[in-house]
């Protein structure tokens, strides 16, 4: 399978403090790629660096083979094959649900605008949310907005997703909608890095899961490897909390 | 508990009925002095509607550029360029610390020595100037009140900060900045009354023309204070009305 993103001896500090230290990792196409870990321990911070939300302190990330990091990346471009979706979901609240899908189309791409609308339709039917076109962000409850936002980062045809902690604004049930939608994607061949809590989850749908400690990578493995069989201390002191809890 | 009894809540009808009582109050004031005493009330409602008009004209003009100022150096004070934040900051320090009437015989009498402006032209000038700095803060603070997470979705879609800013930060800041501006404009307003020290023919002017020739000073400046109040009462209502149409559950 090609290779849609390389993150190659990557460090990122802020001030004082390191991020990230020396993460390396590979995802491949259709790869469901979690990362797990307890707060603050870098995950956020590398997907941010992949779409070039933070600038790496030093070492490369490629994406589709493209060059992210350094001065010459086409940063634009990356964003355009990277989808982003937030823990705060961050819809646009001046806008209706249908224009918060179709913005990006229209402005960056130059799509025809009944053309961008036909498509956030089918997007909406996916994300079980078509009856909410004509609704602005504040009137949906957190689990409807943060799959409408999924449908607008899936708008722009992506090549990757990222997702950052996307349901840890929500309650269980929610959570669950987030959850289906995710696993549609994935079932669908959607090449996902996840960073989240929701181990059950990662369980499930993930095919790589990589446990990050301390700003660094400490284990990475396929699921079974990484919750039935962790090698490293730590890894097994975290999945015993977080199990248990 | 007693702080509830005592504080007016946000439905209570009491701040509106003291504006209705003023507004109407003033307005029947302005039609009954000069049917009940037309010398030399009427004779003062005659003379004076240039100056209303000037006012007016000097007002919006004001509110017009200071607008652009006010919008062009608050976005310079969120630039990530240090030269331009600097820039900004020292224009709003320095303006805001100068009184307005100092700025406008700055403008129209000091710099006479470099280059004549027409007295209108340093009016608006001046209060574009000034009006502009106090109103780029209330750009600057709409502008920070926007969660940082917006620019950052709208740049992971692959907008440029340009767009970003045109499409998604700007109409949002519009909204929360828009009551602001609404009492800037009536405070502007009330302080274009400074022009008529340049011989600008606004409504205070009109008034002072009118009391020198005919010795009737207190009922000229009763009228002409009855009509800055009935104009300022007009746009606070319509201030309050805007506020109440942007609450964000409207």
């Amino acid at each position: 399978m090609p290779s849609r993103v390389k993150v190659i001896n990557v460090s990122k500090n802020f001030g004082d403090v390191t991020a990230l230290r020396n993460v390396s990792l590979e995802v491949k196409q259709g790869d469901v790629f979690f990362i797990i870990g307890s707060s603050g321990s870098g995950k956020s911070t590398l997907l941010r660096c992949i779409n070039r939300l933070e600038n790496v302190t030093s070492g490369d990330i490629y994406v589709e083979d493209v060059l992210v990091t350094g001065p010459k990346a086409n940063i634009r471009k990356i964003r355009e094959e990277t989808g982003m979706v937030f823990q705060s979901f961050n819809l646009f609240p001046h806008l209706k649900v249908i224009d918060n899908i179709t913005l990006a189309p229209r402005i960056v791409r130059n799509t025809d605008p009944a053309e961008a609308e036909e498509k956030a339709r089918v997007l909406l039917k996916r994300v079980g949310l078509l009856d909410k076109e004509k609704a602005y962000p504040e009137q949906l409850s957190g689990g409807q907005q943060q799959r409408v936002a999924i449908a607008r980062a899936l708008a722009m045809n992506p090549k990757v997703m990222l997702f950052d902690e996307p349901t840890s604004a929500l309650d269980p049930e929610m959570t669950k909608e987030v959850l289906d939608v995710m696993t549609d994607l994935a079932n669908d061949g959607m090449t996902m890095i996840v960073v989240s809590h929701e181990m059950g989850f990662a369980k499930a749908a993930a095919n790589k899961v990589v446990y990050m400690d301390d700003a660094e990578v400490i284990e990475m493995g396929t699921p079974e490897q990484i919750f039935n069989n962790p090698q490293m201390d730590r890894t097994k002191r975290f999945l015993h909390n977080v199990l248990r809890a | 508990m007693t702080d509830g009894v005592l504080i007016p809540g946000r439905d209570d009808k009491s701040l509106f009925s003291a504006w209705r009582l003023s507004f109407f109050g003033a307005i029947s004031l302005l039609i009954l002095l000069p049917v009940l005493s037309p010398e030399p009330y009427w004779d003062i409602i005659r003379f004076v509607p240039d100056g209303v008009f000037m006012t007016f004209k000097v007002t919006v003009l004001s509110i017009f550029f200071a607008l652009i100022i006010g919008l062009l150096i608050g976005l310079g004070r969120m630039s990530r360029f240090a030269i331009i934040n600097i820039s900004c900051t020292i224009y709003v320090e320095v303006i805001r610390g100068i009184p307005l009437l100092v700025q406008l015989f700055y403008i129209y009498y000091a710099l006479a020595k470099f280059v004549k402006i027409h007295d209108i032209s340093a009016a608006v000038i001046a209060m574009s100037i000034c009006y502009g700095a106090y109103i780029s803060e209330i750009f600057r603070a709409g502008l920070q009140s926007i969660p940082k997470g917006q620019m950052e979705a709208a740049l992971a879609l692959g907008l440029t900060r340009k767009q970003a800013i045109y499409r998604i930060i700007l109409p949002q800041t519009i909204r929360i900045v828009l009551p602001p501006i609404g009492n800037e404009f009536i405070a502007l307003l009330k302080d274009s009354s400074l022009v008529s020290i340049l011989a600008v023919s606004d409504l205070l002017r009109r008034g002072r023309e009118f009391a020198s020739t005919t010795f009737y000073y207190f009922e000229t400046y009763t009228i002409i204070a009855i009509i800055y109040l009935i104009m300022t009462l007009f746009f606070s209502r319509i201030v309050a009305i805007m506020e109440e149409r942007m609450k964000p559950d409207a």
